[in-house]
């Protein structure tokens, strides 16, 4: 195994597209050293993204928004305290990805390119219409956030593509967002079901949503449906269940050891209209 | 295989090894440094056995390659006492009979000993939330929880 430390990401790109074997990027760590402990995957190349300047900053972009580096781990994240103000979601969804231990080393680019359907903090970032920054042997293009998962480990990234940085919108006024999972204890578990909402008021009344489920289809998924369920209301008991109903229709989960699929189903609408509601208070100003 | 050169500090030291660039941080401490206090549990990142600090952040030493130490600083259980005194958190854990086969000691040690500098007064939550990848198959928590808690109450009136 060759252990490469390109100091741009357009070096790290030419590393992985001139490379004719397998090839692994190392952000945290915490996927790639299992799997290759496991024997799963043996890297002939491991490109180590930390020593390109940025991986590790979390700053403010020109629109409002944030830009959060490939190496940024969960523990960096759960203290910036004006990011997390601005989307508590996000953070929390990232915080809920393994120990304190993992927290110190788990990057959400990973955890995205991992291509898990239960990755805790894909849902609340494509609730946020974050974007990934993607830097390739043409060039850089930027991507919605859940274009990336392909399907159970595997993403859209094409040989010698890979995230350079997430990309948070501003998130503006009157505005909140939540992520909520399903697990059978307290910690360290995968997620049966996640459910992420971000959404904007105008008044009492929902002006602008999205809607985003994790493991119950094979990637985290964008429910149109179960937003249109909520805009235009100011979440009652009605918008409620429409929520509820929408985030049902959409879950298309498989039946294994954490859950079935009746059991995943009916959580998923829970979980939506829940995290719609914690949504809500926030973007009321409430701590939630 | 080429090895590859690593300069770090430990435990206040200058140390240097060579490392194949496979070979995880908790291998290197362990086989090249001699430093085997950290245990490998599970290798996976699952039971905080091999917990060290890495530039002051906690980690699994299992999940970390050694090449990647290289210009950081890092802290294992083996630096925790001052000469023959012991740390109050490892006092404790004698006087509450906080472990038993003694295998997770250390990682829940190196652990512990990071939530009271993060958090000097946690609660009994925070404290089994912070531990959480800290496993144990012998004490069943209670008494490292208690020996945690007691801990962190005599480091706090030291302090003041």
């Amino acid at each position: 195994m060759r252990y490469h430390t390109p100091s741009t990401y357009e070096e790290a790109s030419a590393v992985a597209a001139g490379a004719s074997g397998l090839t692994r990027f190392l952000a945290g760590g915490t996927d790639v050293l299992v799997q290759m402990r496991a024997g799963m995957v043996l890297p002939d190349d491991l490109i180590d993204l930390k020593k390109i300047p940025g991986t590790s900053e979390i700053s403010r972009t020109e629109d409002g928004g944030w830009r959060i580096g490939v190496a940024v781990p969960g523990i960096a994240l759960g203290a910036h305290a004006s990011l997390k103000a601005d989307w508590p979601g996000v953070v929390e969804g990232m915080e809920l990805v393994g120990s304190t231990q993992i927290q110190g080393r788990a990057t959400l680019a990973g955890n995205l390119c991992n291509g898990s359907p239960a990755a805790d903090s894909v849902p609340g970032l494509v609730a946020a219409g974050a974007t990934v920054e993607i830097t390739g042997p043409d060039g850089s293009r930027t991507v919605p956030v859940e274009d990336i998962p392909a399907g159970p480990g595997k993403t859209n990234l094409a040989k010698g593509e890979l995230i350079s940085a997430i990309l948070l919108p501003a998130r503006g006024q009157n505005a909140g967002d939540c992520y909520l999972r399903f697990i059978p204890r307290t910690e360290m578990d995968i997620a049966v079901v996640g459910a992420a909402v971000s959404l904007r008021l105008d008044g009492d009344t929902i002006a602008e949503a999205r809607v985003s489920l994790g493991a119950v289809a094979p990637t985290v998924i964008l429910v149109p449906e179960a937003a249109d369920a909520i805009i235009g209301t100011t979440l009652d008991d009605a918008a409620l269940s429409a929520i509820e109903a929408a985030a049902k229709a959409a879950a298309k989960p498989i039946s294994d050891k954490r859950g079935t699929t009746e059991f995943r189903v009916e959580i998923a609408g829970v979980l939506a209209k829940r995290a719609a509601k914690i949504a809500y208070a926030r973007a009321k100003g409430e701590t939630a | 295989m080429t090895k590859v050169h690593v300069q770090t500090k430990i435990n206040g030291d200058a140390v240097e090894f060579l490392a194949d660039p496979r070979e995880t941080l908790l291998d290197c401490l362990r086989d090249h440094v001699g430093l085997t206090g950290s245990k490998e549990g599970c290798g996976t990142g699952d039971c905080g056995a091999c917990s060290v600090e890495l530039d002051g952040t906690l980690v699994c030493s299992c999940l970390v390659l050694g090449v990647e130490a290289n210009g950081k600083t890092v802290d294992t259980i083996e630096g925790m006492a001052t000469g023959n005194d012991l740390h109050p958190l490892q006092r404790k854990f004698i006087e509450h009979a906080a472990l038993q086969c003694g295998f997770c000691t250390p990682g829940i040690l190196v652990a512990a000993k990071k939530l009271l500098e993060v958090n000097p007064d946690p609660t009994e939550e925070e404290t089994r939330y912070w531990l959480a990848g800290n496993l144990c198959r012998c004490t069943g928590y209670d008494k490292i929880i208690r020996a945690v808690m007691d801990a962190a109450a005599e480091m706090r009136q030291e302090v003041a």
